[in-house]
C-alpha cells in the first residue's frame, strides 16, 4: 500500500504541472473569448439569446464526449493544413483538450458577464454618458468594475468545472491528474484512483479560494485583497509548472496503449526495448480504441499493439472470416496500402473470444473442442459476459456448431469466473489471454471449424517510422516471442487482488 | 446682438408612433434660468436631453453657443455641459473626490488642478472637505445631490441641464438646495435649463417658465407675465395652483394661532 502511495507521489509533479497548464490555459482562453462576447451580448438583445443558448448547448454535451469529438475534427483540420500550408499539427493531446475545456469554461463567464453588465444601475450608466465618457470609457471605467464581483463568481465556477473536466483529457492523450484515475480504474489500483480524485479536488478548492479572494476584493473595493489573490494564483501556477521545464527533453518515440492492463504491459515492453537501444521514449496511455489507430496513422503515435480481429472489423469493415493466417496477411497488405501503416508481425498470442471450462469437468465429460461441446450442450449451462451473446462472434460460432445449451446466463466478468468455479456455469466465454485462465486452471476449447475470428496481437508502426531501422530492429525480436501462457501470467500479476505489481514490473518477465 | 446660449429649431421626436416632441423651437439667451414645466409625458425631459444629445432628435437642429451639436462628438459636447438628474447616478466604486473630478480627468487635467478644483467645489456646494475621501453610500440624499451638482460644475461648464434635480429630496433639503443653486447660477454666470413638474419650484427659481403639453410649447414667459399671456385653461390651472396653495397655507396657519 505505502509503495503505491509513494509511486503516486512520484508522479505528482508531472501530472499536476500538465493539469495546471491545461486548465489555466483553457480558463484564460475562455475568459478572452467570453468577456468580449458577454459585453456584446449585454449590448444587443438579438445577440444575447443565441450566444447564451449556444453556450448552454455545449454544456449539455458530456465533457468526455466533447473532448473525444475534438480529436477527429482536429485531425481533419490538420490534414487540411498539411495540404494547404504543407504543415500539419498534432491532433492528439494538448490541443483537443484545450479547445474542449475552453468551450466548457465559457458558459458561466458568459452568463455572469452578461448579467453583471446588464445589472449596472441605469442611473449610473446615464451619469457616465452625462459626464462625457465615450462608450469605451464607460465600459472600462464604470460597467466592468461594477460587474466585477458578479463576473468573478462566474470565473470561479468556470475554474472549478475546468479543473474537474481536465481529468478527462487523459483518454485523448494529454497527461493530467486523470492519469491516476484512468490507470487506477483499469488495474483496480484504488490508491491511484483516490489519489487522483483528491489531488484534483484539492487543486480545484485552492484555485476557488484564491479567486474568491479576488471576488471579495472586487465586491468590497479592496485593491489589496485583489492583488494578493491574483499574485498567489500567478505564483502557484508558475510553481506548478516548473517540473515541465525540467521535463523538457525531447522524446524521439511515442509508444501508445489502449485502456487495459495487457496494453499497458505491452507498451512497457516495447518502450523498454527502445530505451535500451538508447532512444528517448514517451508513452501515451489510456487511448480510446478508435483513437489509437487514427493517431498512429496520423503519425502521433509511433507504435502500439492492436488485435487483428479488431482491425479487420473496425478499420477494414470486413465481416467474413477467412482464417487466422489469411486475416493477418490481408491486414498487412491492406493497412500498408490504405494508410501506410506497417504491421510488423504478431507477438505470438491471441486475445480472442474463447470458451473455457474447469479442467476436471472438461476431462470428466471428455470435452476438448467446440465440436465436443456442441454434442454435450443440452446438458450444460453457458455463462457469458454481458455483451457476448449479442456480438457477431457468438452468432458466427453458434451458426458453425449449432449449440443448444440447457441454459444461457450473463454475468459481470468477475462473477462469471466465480460461477464457473462454483459450478453454476459449465462453460464460459473468456478472453484467451486473461490471467484468470491460468490462475483458475481452466482449459480453452479448440475451434476445429475456425469459427471464432482471430485476435492476434500485432505490433503496428506509424507510416513515418516505416523505414526507421533503429525502431524496427529494437522491436523485431518481440515477434512470435510472447506465448499466450506468458501473457496470461503477466496480466494476472497486474490484475490480481493480492500482491499486484505495476505494468512495468510485469513487462520484465516478457522480454525475450 | 449677442449669441443665444442654446437654440432648439424645429425639434421632432417620435417613439413607436407616439409623438414626443412636435416641431419644438426654443431660444435661450446666455445667463437665463429656464424652467421646463409640464405633466408626465409632456416631452419636457426629452427636450432637455436633446440639448446634450442623450436623445438624438428625428428632425430639427440643436445649436449650443451658435454651433450645430451634430458637428462634434457627443462625449465632447457633454464635457462642456453640466448634467444633473433626479437619480444622481454617483459612481459607487469611486470616492466623492473621484466622482467630482471625473470630467476634468476625462479632459486630462493635471492632478494638482483637479485636487484644488474638488476642494473649491465642495466649498461651493456647502459640503465639508472631509467627505472627499468617502464613498457615495456614506452620504445622505441631500449631500449626494450636492455632490451631483459639484460633479456637473467640475469642468467649468457655461450651461447646466437639470432633470428634476431635487425631486427625490425632503422639502427642507429641497428648498435649501434650490436656493443655494440659484445663488450659484448667479455667481458663476451660468445658463440653466431645469425640468420640473413642480410649478412652485419653477416660479421660485426660474427667470422664465416654458410649459409643455403633448410635445408642444403652450406657454412661455417670465413668472409674472405668464398668467396674462395665456388663456389655455390647463396652463392657467397649473399656474394658479401655487398661488392657491400659498393662500390656503397662510389661512390655515393663521387660523391655528
Amino acid at each position: 500500500m505505502s509503495g503505491r502511495v509513494a509511486q503516486a507521489w512520484g508522479l505528482l509533479p508531472e501530472y499536476l504541472a500538465w493539469h495546471v497548464l491545461l486548465s489555466a490555459s483553457a480558463l484564460v482562453l475562455g475568459l478572452l473569448i467570453s468577456l468580449p462576447l458577454a459585453v456584446a451580448a449585454s449590448r444587443s438583445a438579438r445577440l444575447r439569446w443565441p450566444v447564451l443558448a449556444f453556450a448552454g448547448l455545449i454544456q449539455t454535451i458530456p465533457s468526455l464526449a466533447l473532448l473525444a469529438l475534438f480529436y477527429p475534427l482536429l485531425l481533419a483540420l490538420s490534414a487540411l493544413s498539411q495540404n494547404v500550408f504543407g504543415q500539419g499539427f498534432s491532433a492528439l493531446g494538448f490541443l483537443p483538450s484545450l479547445l474542449a475545456l475552453t468551450l466548457y469554461s465559457m458558459l458561466p463567464i458568459l452568463r455572469t458577464g452578461t448579467a453583471g453588465i446588464l445589472g449596472v444601475d441605469p442611473a449610473v450608466r446615464e451619469a457616465a454618458d452625462g459626464v462625457g465618457m465615450t462608450p469605451r470609457q464607460r465600459l472600462f471605467q464604470v460597467e466592468l468594475p461594477l460587474a466585477m464581483p458578479v463576473i468573478m463568481a462566474g470565473v470561479r465556477t468556470a475554474a472549478v468545472w475546468t479543473i474537474g473536466a481536465a481529468t478527462l483529457s487523459t483518454p485523448v492523450g494529454q497527461t493530467s491528474l486523470g492519469n491516476y484515475i484512468f490507470a487506477g480504474l483499469q488495474t483496480e489500483n484504488w490508491v491511484f484512483v483516490l489519489f487522483g480524485c483528491a489531488a484534483s479536488a484539492a487543486l480545484a478548492m485552492t484555485v476557488d479560494q484564491l479567486l474568491g479572494l479576488i471576488e471579495t476584493g472586487a465586491a468590497r473595493r479592496k485593491r489589496g485583497l485583489m492583488i494578493t489573490g491574483a499574485a498567489l494564483l500567478v505564483v502557484g501556477v508558475l510553481a506548478a509548472l516548473t517540473p515541465l521545464a525540467a521535463l523538457g527533453k525531447p522524446s524521439s518515440y511515442v509508444v501508445g496503449a489502449k485502456n487495459f492492463s495487457e496494453q499497458y504491459i505491452l507498451a512497457e515492453v516495447m518502450a523498454e526495448r527502445l530505451e535500451r537501444s538508447g532512444a528517448h521514449v514517451s508513452r501515451k496511455e489510456d487511448l480510446g480504441s478508435a483513437v489509437a489507430y487514427r493517431a498512429l496513422a496520423a503519425g502521433e503515435l509511433d507504435v502500439y499493439v492492436d488485435y487483428s480481429g479488431t482491425l479487420w472489423t473496425n478499420v477494414l469493415k470486413r465481416e467474413d472470416n477467412p482464417g487466422r493466417a489469411q486475416v493477418l496477411a490481408e491486414l498487412t497488405a491492406e493497412l500498408k496500402k490504405r494508410d501506410g501503416v506497417v504491421v510488423l508481425g504478431s507477438l505470438g498470442f491471441e486475445n480472442a473470444y474463447a470458451f473455457a471450462m474447469r479442467a476436471d469437468r472438461a476431462k470428466a465429460l471428455g470435452i476438448v473442442s467446440l465440436a465436443d461441446l456442441a454434442r454435450q450442450a443440452p446438458r450444460l449451462t453457458l455463462g457469458s459476459d454481458l455483451e457476448f451473446l449479442s456480438r457477431p462472434e457468438w452468432k458466427a460460432v453458434d451458426a458453425a456448431y449449432d449449440f443448444n445449451f440447457k441454459k444461457e446466463r450473463s454475468f459481470q466478468p468477475t462473477f462469471m469466473y466465480r460461477a464457473l468455479s462454483g459450478g453454476e456455469a459449465d462453460v464460459i466465454s473468456a478472453f484467451s489471454s486473461d490471467g484468470r485462465i491460468s490462475a483458475d486452471k481452466l482449459v480453452v476449447l479448440t475451434d476445429p471449424k475456425g469459427a471464432l475470428p482471430p485476435y492476434d496481437a500485432v505490433i503496428l508502426i506509424s507510416p513515418k517510422r516505416a523505414g526507421d531501422e533503429r525502431l524496427l530492429a529494437a522491436l523485431r525480436p518481440l515477434i512470435g516471442s510472447i506465448s499466450v501462457e506468458a501473457m496470461r501470467s503477466a496480466n494476472y500479476a497486474v490484475d490480481r487482488d493480492q500482491g499486484k505489481v505495476s505494468p512495468a514490473e510485469a513487462a520484465r518477465a516478457l522480454h525475450p | 446682438m449677442t449669441q443665444p446660449a442654446i437654440e432648439l429649431i424645429g425639434i421632432e421626436k417620435r417613439y413607436a408612433g407616439h409623438e414626443a416632441l412636435a416641431r419644438v423651437s426654443l431660444e435661450i439667451p446666455a445667463g437665463q434660468f429656464v424652467a421646463l414645466v409640464g405633466a408626465s409625458g409632456s416631452g419636457k425631459t426629452t427636450l432637455l436631453k436633446t440639448i446634450n444629445r442623450l436623445i438624438v432628435p428625428d428632425a430639427g437642429q440643436v445649436r449650443v453657443a451658435g454651433e450645430d451639436t451634430t458637428g462634434v462628438p457627443a462625449h465632447q459636447l457633454r464635457r462642456r455641459i453640466g448634467y444633473v438628474f433626479q437619480e444622481i447616478g454617483l459612481f459607487p466604486h469611486l470616492s466623492i473626490a473621484e466622482n467630482i473630478a471625473i470630467t476634468p480627468k476625462l479632459l486630462g487635467w493635471e492632478r494638482a488642478r483637479m485636487t484644488g478644483r474638488v476642494d473649491e467645489l465642495l466649498d461651493l456646494v456647502a459640503l465639508p472637505r472631509e467627505v472627499a475621501s468617502r464613498a457615495p453610500s456614506e452620504l445622505s440624499g441631500g449631500q449626494r445631490q450636492r455632490v451631483g451638482v459639484a460633479r456637473a460644475l467640475a469642468a467649468e461648464p457655461k450651461i447646466m441641464l437639470m432633470d428634476e434635480p431635487f425631486g427625490a429630496l425632503d422639502p427642507l433639503t429641497r428648498d435649501a438646495l434650490g436656493t443655494d443653486y440659484r445663488a450659484l447660477h448667479e455667481k458663476l454666470g451660468l445658463t440653466t435649463v431645469m425640468v420640473t413638474h413642480d410649478m412652485t419650484e419653477a416660479v421660485l427659481l426660474a427667470d422664465r417658465i416654458v410649459v409643455l403639453e403633448g410635445g408642444s410649447i403652450v406657454a412661455d414667459g417670465r413668472p409674472g407675465e405668464l398668467l396674462a399671456s395665456t388663456d389655455n385653461p390647463e396652463v392657467r390651472a397649473l399656474l394658479e395652483a401655487p398661488r392657491r396653495q400659498a393662500e390656503r397655507l397662510r389661512q390655515r396657519l393663521e387660523a391655528a394661532q
